[in-house]
Order: structure tokens, then sequence, then C-alpha cells
């Protein structure tokens, strides 16, 4: 069977990639699609300790982490649209006071 | 072929982990919105079968539906809503590379150390078929996650079920006109 170690390892490899774009790029859009990432990383360990433990606490989590992750999604796309209806535009650069 | 038989398992998780790899590194470097997206859909798809590699059925299921089928499809439909050729262009592609750099090189390795010293540490992995049994009898995946959900952690359920309704209200605010704006249309029209 596949190691615990390398869903673990899989799983930093996912999380550094994800925390990259969330730092580095600068559209909205795109760093919103890394968060995504971070939380399939934070899923694939979750999932990886409850099968090595055999506890279903972990994969209970993983669902709590999806549902999370789409609360998310939606605040962050409403604030996108809010952003582009403010200012034409979708760089983080660009979002820098509360009102125009 | 009899290397291929024994090893199947580990070769199909080497093909998903290089997938799910190539389909994250997409999604940070790729310009153009749409294509990340679509790189983010691979990602998802290669996790979900990583998650049933790992005897999570119902969250492989789970992850196909919500991720691929909901939250992808509201990524597009936001980048198709905001027509991002319209906008005014981006003014730097990247930024904070250097400090950026330095964090993640750190963190990685960090967590690279931690979980080569765990590994070392730990004793044998537990039995799959605890993942699927409910009250002593082996059934489904699902069944087991529903009651271990329902049961154990039904205050954290609900909670969550809170979140969502409150993330709802948040999204629908901040998707709204400005009611000020309005009201300052308006009192140019009349």
């Amino acid at each position: 069977m596949i190691s615990t170690t390398s869903y673990l390892v899989l799983s930093a490899v996912l999380f550094t990639i994800g925390l990259i774009g969330v730092m580095v790029r600068r559209n909205f859009i795109t760093v919103l699609m890394s968060l995504e990432l971070l939380f399939n990383a934070v899923n694939l360990n979750l999932i990886a300790f409850s099968d090595r433990l055999g506890d279903l606490g972990g994969q209970v989590f993983a669902v709590f982490v999806i549902t999370i992750a789409a609360a998310e999604a939606a605040i962050g796309l409403g604030l996108i649209i809010a952003l582009v209806r403010l200012k034409q535009t979708v760089s983080l650069d660009q979002a820098n006071e509360m009102r125009s | 072929m009899d290397f291929l038989v024994q090893n199947f398992a580990v070769l199909l998780f080497s093909l998903l982990a290089v997938l799910t790899v190539a389909g994250a590194i997409g999604v940070v470097t790729l310009k153009n919105p749409v294509h990340s997206a679509i790189s983010l859909l691979g990602t998802f798809v290669m996790v979900a079968a990583l998650f049933v590699l790992k005897h999570a059925e119902f969250l492989g299921a789970v992850q196909l539906l919500v991720y691929a089928g909901g939250i992808l499809v509201l990524f597009l439909f936001v980048i198709m809503l905001v027509n991002v050729r319209k906008l005014r262009p981006e003014s730097a592609f990247l930024s904070n590379l250097a400090p950026a750099a330095v964090a993640v090189g750190t963190l990685f390795g960090v967590m690279v150390a931690l979980v080569m010293v765990l590994s070392r540490l730990a004793g044998p992995g537990a039995d799959p078929t605890a993942l699927r049994t409910v009250e002593g009898q082996v059934l489904g995946n699902t069944e087991a996650v529903g009651w271990v959900l329902y049961r154990t952690y039904l205050v954290p359920f609900e909670v969550v079920s809170v979140i969502l309704l409150v993330a709802m209200i948040g999204a629908i605010v901040f998707g709204r006109r400005q009611a000020s704006l309005e009201r300052e249309e308006e009192g140019g029209q009349g």
C-alpha cells in the first residue's frame, strides 16, 4: 500500500505551490484559486491520517473543511464582483481603500 | 508485467501525484484565469482519486460534486461575468518574490523534515475496514461517515451550517449594488 509519508509529502508540495500563488500573484481570482489548493492540501493530510489511524474523525473534518471552502469561495467571489464594480480591476494592488 | 501488477498502487499514486502537482503549478503560473480554472479542475479530480485510494470513497464523491461541480463553476461564472478583457490591466503580474521565496522555502523544509522524523517514529498502520464499520458491522464508507458525523460531531455540524448561512448572507450583501450609489443615481435622474 502507499505509505502515509508519501501522502504527507505530496500534501506539503501542494500546500507550498498554493502558498506561492497566494503570496506572489496579484490577480484576485487566481489568489482565490490558490487558496482552494491550500484547502485541498489540508484535506489530503486529514484523509491520510484518517486512514493511518483507522479513525473517521479525519474524514468528517475534511467534510467541514470542504464546507468552509465553499463559504469562502462564495464570499471571495462576491468581493471580486464588488471590487470590479468599484474599481474596474481584479488586481489586489488597486484594492487599497475601503470605499471610493 | 509482474512488476506492473505488483506495484500497481504505487504507480497509480505516482501518476496521480504528478498530475496533481502539474495542475497546481498550472493554476499558479498561467496568466489567463480561465486556463487557471481548467488546471484547477484537473487538480480537484486527481485529489478526489487520491481520496478514494485512501479508503475515503464518500469524500472522493463529495470532492467531485462540491469542488469540481460547484465551486469551480462559480469561479468560471464570475470570470465570465467580470469580463477580464475589458478591465484595466494588472499593474504587475507578480510581486513579493523575494520574501515569498524565503517564507515558502523555510516552511516547505520544516514540513518535509517533520514528516520524515515522524514517519520514523510511527508504528504500523490501522486496519482499513475500520473506516467502513458501523457498530461492529462492516457496511460502507458513506454509512460510517454519516454515523460519526451525525452523532459524535453533531454540534460542529450545526455550527458549520450557521457559518454557511452567514456566508450566504454576506455574499448577497457584497454582490448587491451599494444603496448610497443607487440613491445618488436616482437623485441625479430626478
